[in-house]
């Protein structure tokens, strides 16, 4: 099983960006997915620039994938996401279905993201049938759901299957955006506010119980996802990847570790309540 | 401009059609569709008793199969869509991939729209499913400015509906597991949205809380009233205020009646009320309005002005009394 390093999720200063994937770059990590996923007002890097750090992380040895955009609202941006998917000569991950019908069409191999509901067997034979190498499992499915779409297919698939095993999940995208929102800021005119965040905005409840992440117009798991301790089963499982969601600079040493086959330290609100069947923010 | 009412039995599907509606959708009595709520939904023998009374006055009834089969479970999702074709129902709700593909190769004749928990948002997604899976119609998210409504209308190769009232999904619909990250159970996998089971109203002195699932979602004094809790609609702390606030969203409703002249020029096919866990009084209130305002605009579409006595029938059904233009409104966004 290949650990691999999810897309940036957050918006970070340009220089970060570049010092974190600078680090990717010399670290075993060997599969990279790297591009703005969230929100087009975010444009400290340029289309440009993520596929310069592609071009490195590639001559590193990496496998590369570009992840696209979830949430696409304007016809301007579905131009953008054809013209970004059709030119630049990497293999992508389609987190809305327009990226899946641009990547069939163009005959370019893609990842499915977590953000396309792929929910039983024959919904992901059709989306290999259009060119999906590989699926990222929904976030909200269990190993047993896995598992049965698995056996369904007599016991292995025709294509590979990651599990976001690490980081803080993506729960939901909204037209709103919930940073400027809560900045007392319009969003037309939100000064991508949420480069305050790195980690997003922490949200608790009345109790003082964390609850979720503000991340733009993209809201999070207040608790962080640690599958860690599941690998080996998912390595029965016929699981190819695991996804490491980073979420700052010691992502890259959690990742360099697993690979090592160490323990990893717990985050400190950890969940797997999805992977175990129950409630997302449990930890079972 | 079809007015698409809900109906969660068979009093509101009639209530709905005497109250003027032009189609009515509604769902089976299973977790085959988002709304599997106890005491809610159709039987099979309801369902074609639904369908006989549409026929005779004239009427439309679509069926919502907009959950994503579970593996091993696959065959009672097909059995829907083979009893909806059986029975003569005139448009399925779909969003599951393989559901679409399904229906598409076994029941060619039956129009398929393409529910709004496929989350289908744009030029790319929409020609998607018509070349591969013929979809006639498409229900926009509620994530969409008016302009970007219209934009894509002027593009969409296939019909567009739209959400016009009821409770208001803050959230691209379909991906949205805020419900499931709370109590496991989602509209894709089980079938509703915070599920009455995992709700709890709690009074202590002179506060009410709700909890969803254990989760304190809102708390005030006895004299406010509180919504149903949903996590989208809770009143939270951050990190930087100590003061709780409706971080997301608080209790509202949607209400399109002041967009319905640029709805109508932007040739939206359908309207799509809101609501088929909701009370046939409600069906019939909600309507009545909308039979109104339509036939109103389409009489003189130049001269149409909502009226203020609509707008308060509206508010009275509403969540928290009150109603929003929800994302039509960049402001809102």
């Amino acid at each position: 099983m290949k650990i691999s390093l999810g897309p940036l999720l957050y918006f970070w200063p340009k220089e970060k960006v570049f010092e974190f994937y600078q680090k990717v770059a010399q670290s075993s990590i060997p599969v990279v997915y790297l591009g703005e996923a969230v929100c087009t007002r975010r444009r400290q890097l340029k289309f440009k620039d993520y596929l310069e750090l592609a071009t490195m992380l590639k001559q590193a040895g990496k496998e590369v994938i570009i992840s696209t955009l979830a949430l696409l609202e304007t016809p301007s941006e579905f131009t953008e996401l054809k013209r970004q998917i059709e030119t630049c000569g990497f293999e992508i991950e389609a987190n809305d279905l327009a990226g899946v019908h641009v990547a069939k069409e163009a005959h370019i191999p893609f990842t499915c993201g977590t953000s396309i509901n792929n929910y039983n067997l024959a919904s992901l034979m059709k989306m290999h049938q259009w060119g999906m190498k590989r699926f990222v499992v929904p976030v909200e499915l269990s190993k047993d759901w896995l598992s049965k779409v698995i056996v369904s297919n007599g016991g292995t698939l025709p294509f590979e299957v990651e599990v976001f095993g690490h980081g803080h999940v993506p729960l939901a995208h909204s037209a709103r955006c919930f940073t400027a929102r809560h900045k007392g800021i319009a969003k037309d005119n939100c000064e991508t506010v949420c480069i305050k965040y790195p980690k997003g905005l922490l949200t608790q409840t009345q109790e003082e119980q964390p609850l979720l992440r503000l991340n733009g117009i993209q809201t999070q798991a207040a608790a962080c996802t640690d599958l860690s301790d599941d690998i080996e089963d998912m390595k029965a499982m016929g699981i190819t990847h695991f996804r490491i969601s980073p979420s700052s600079m010691r992502s890259i040493e959690l990742a360099e570790r697993l690979i090592k086959g160490e323990a990893i330290e717990k985050p400190l609100n950890p969940c797997n309540g999805y992977w175990k069947g129950e409630a997302g923010m449990e930890l079972a | 401009m079809e007015l698409l009412c809900p109906a969660g039995n068979l009093a509101a599907l009639k209530t709905a059609f005497n109250a003027g509606a032009d189609a009515v959708y509604l769902g089976l009595k299973d977790d085959t569709n988002a709304r599997s709520f106890a005491g809610l939904n159709f039987s099979p023998k309801k369902l074609q008793q639904a369908i006989s009374i549409a026929k005779q006055m004239g009427k439309q009834i679509f069926l919502t199969i907009n959950t994503f089969p579970k593996p091993t479970e696959e065959h009672r999702w097909y059995q829907a869509v083979d009893m909806a074709a059986d029975l003569g129902a005139d448009a399925l709700i779909v969003a599951d991939l393989s559901l679409l593909d399904y229906a598409h190769s076994k029941h060619p004749q039956l129009p398929l729209h393409l529910s709004v928990q496929a989350s289908a948002t744009n030029l790319g997604a929409l020609t998607l499913y018509k070349e591969e899976f013929n979809i006639e119609r498409a229900v926009l998210p509620r994530v969409l400015s008016m302009k970007q409504v219209r934009d894509l209308a002027n593009i969409s190769p296939v019909d567009l509906e739209v959400f016009a009232f009821g409770s208001l999904c803050i959230m691209a619909e379909g991906r949205c597991h805020l419900s499931s990250y709370v109590t496991g159970q989602s509209p894709n996998t089980g079938g509703s949205c915070s599920p009455a089971q995992h709700v709890r109203w709690e009074e202590k002195g002179d506060k009410q809380s709700t909890l969803l699932n254990n989760v304190l979602i809102d708390s005030s004094s006895k004299d406010e009233q509180m919504g149903y809790p949903v996590v989208c609609k809770g009143r939270y702390q951050t990190e930087e205020q100590e003061d709780p606030e409706f971080i997301l969203e608080s209790p509202t409703s949607l209400n399109t009646l002041s967009l319905l002249p640029e709805l109508g020029k932007a040739g939206i096919a359908s309207l799509k009320i809101e609501g088929r866990q909701r009370s046939p009084a409600y069906v019939e209130q909600v309507t009545r309005v909308w039979r109104n305002a339509i036939d109103t605009y389409m009489a003189s579409p130049e001269s149409y002005q909502c009226r203020n006595e609509w707008n308060a029938a509206l508010a009275k059904v509403s969540e928290g009394q009150t109603t929003t233009l929800g994302a039509y409104e960049r402001s809102w966004q």
